[in-house]
């Protein structure tokens, strides 16, 4: 079989993985919430039904072209995420389409499902969408801040833009992670983390029981499902985005889905532990510690290169 | 008859008025026309076969619920999300928008100004959807029978698939509720919306003898 399309294969299988593993992980950490709150919480299965529930409704209605095409820009936002970022280390199949200058365009495709959303859900003229999207915008114009300074600080230490040869750098060993060979990165890059994730005390955007359910109040049926696809991936691959940045990486899929775990569980765990921020807190927030860490981090880096 | 009643009481941002466009010409907007649809609900096909009695299975184990307190019997709603009768474990879940709920829990008394209302948000919800009436007062009025002001059946104005009767029934009768509506979904009778788009003229009717003040569109999806 011809390689190209050989490795097309591969990188959709490892889309399937993810977003399995992105259901299932969604799952397990209601789970945990409940238990938490001493509940039993929702079956592990219970986001393949929904989605399933999702599909096969009778009835739909459109709000115009834009209505249609938020959906998929913010999938666009989530597979382009899981593209253009190797999954194992040193895997050539695995490497999916990870090239020089791939964390760049990784940042940028953060931004991009976003804002496809955001044209989206304002079509559907629900005000709590644009309540939504307004606080969406600009917290994360905050995140971006600490992220970006946390990223360039890396790529000074290591001189480089390519996920691959960052992530080789911190092979043999965790004492050759980012985590301590660049701490003050590290925790200007988990901090924004919290805010990329938009897990309580930064889920702004939903916020659910305040504003009904932020963007998405309007879409319904295939359109949610198309939602909750996206957001599955993003789980993982934002996840997987710091684990490679911070925690060097996975070189098996056993590795891949526990650290994914555990770094999705970080945001969780504060999320159970804080309650949501006002838009305002969450701004001033992110430009006030991160910041300042992600800065410091940026000059250390400069300095001692 | 409807019509004088329509115009009389139509809302003031239902109002046909004049908006200047951005490059400054003046348009004329009918909010009855332009934002809301003028075309009559359709049923939609109910298919058999091994294929639809999987997708109403999906259809039964997942519930999303529309958490619409319109009377004293909504107190007992919140009672499923603690650890004593936790309704997750069922499938069940709470939505917050009529977009993406399928159940509708109308917990009586059911005031007609709330009734409004509730045909709104009834109908922005997508089909299968399947209503619940909560305590006496949906049956037959309950202790309210003879207020001015409250509906006694509920199956007048809306298709109800299940009935909790009791005053108040308690979150464990509604936990039954589910568990039969889960049943009828499966036995694939969980088609009640379209008898409300089949017989719709009926239903309308009963709504408009009861709401004096109609001052909303006729359709509302």
């Amino acid at each position: 079989m011809d390689y190209s399309i050989q490795k097309f294969l591969w990188t959709l299988l490892g889309l399937f993985i993810v977003l399995n593993w992105g259901f299932l992980m969604g799952s397990t950490m209601r789970r945990i919430g409940a238990r938490l709150a001493g509940r039993v919480g929702v079956p592990i299965y219970q986001p393949w039904i929904d989605m399933i529930k999702m599909i096969s409704l009778r009835t739909y209605l459109s709000h115009g072209v834009l209505y249609y095409i938020g959906p998929v820009f913010r999938l666009v936002g989530g597979i382009g995420m899981f593209l253009f970022m190797p999954v194992l280390v040193g895997s050539e199949i695995w490497s999916n389409y990870s090239f020089s200058g791939d964390l760049i365009l990784l940042l940028y495709f953060q931004s991009f499902g976003m804002l496809g959303m955001a044209l989206g859900a304002s079509e559907s003229g629900s005000p709590n969408a644009t309540i939504g999207i307004s606080r969406g915008l600009a917290q994360f114009a905050a995140v971006e801040v600490p992220m970006t300074l946390a990223v360039i600080a890396i790529a000074i230490q290591h001189h480089t833009f390519s996920f691959s040869e960052i992530l080789d750098a911190q092979q043999g060993g965790f004492m050759n992670w980012t985590l301590f060979t660049n701490p003050l990165a590290s925790i200007a890059g988990m901090l924004a983390m919290l805010g990329a994730m938009s897990h309580s005390p930064f889920n702004l955007v939903k916020a659910p029981n305040e504003i009904p359910i932020g963007p998405p109040t309007e879409y319904h049926s295939s359109f949610l499902s198309v939602l909750r696809t996206n957001s599955a991936i993003i789980h993982v691959v934002e996840a997987a985005l710091f684990m490679n940045l911070f925690f060097g990486g996975a070189d098996t899929w056993f590795m891949y889905i526990i650290k994914t775990f555990f770094v999705y569980f970080i945001s969780v765990f504060i999320g159970m532990v804080f309650p949501r921020f006002k838009i305002e807190d969450s701004v001033r927030w992110f430009l006030k510690w991160p910041t300042v860490i992600g800065i410091i981090a940026v000059l250390v880096a400069a300095y001692w290169k | 008859m409807e019509e004088e009643r329509k115009d009389k009481f139509l809302a003031p941002e239902n109002e046909i008025r004049q908006v200047a466009a951005p490059d400054g010409s003046i348009i004329e907007v009918d909010p009855l026309e332009d934002y809301f649809t003028q075309e009559r609900p359709k049923p939609y096909k109910v298919r058999k076969g091994p294929v639809e009695n999987f997708l109403n299975w999906a259809r039964a184990e997942s519930l999303w619920v529309l958490g619409f307190g319109t009377g004293c019997g909504s107190i007992e709603i919140p009672p499923l999300v603690t650890p004593r009768y936790d309704m997750f474990r069922f499938g069940v879940q709470m939505r917050a928008t009529p977009r993406q709920s399928n159940v509708f829990i109308i917990s009586g008394y059911l005031s007609v100004k709330t009734l409004k209302r509730v045909i709104r948000t009834y109908e922005q919800m997508p089909s299968p959807k399947y209503v619940m009436g909560l305590g006496s007062c949906t049956i037959n009025g309950g202790m309210y029978f003879d207020s001015y002001n409250t509906i006694n059946r509920l199956d007048h104005y809306l298709p109800v698939d299940v009935y909790i009767a009791g005053c108040m029934p308690r979150p464990e009768a509604l936990l039954a509720g589910f568990a039969k509506l889960k049943e009828l979904i499966k036995e694939g009778k969980g088609h009640k919306a379209n008898e409300y788009v089949e017989n719709f003229d009926w239903y309308k009717d009963n709504q408009k003898k009861v709401i004096n003040d109609w001052n909303m569109p006729d359709y509302n999806w």
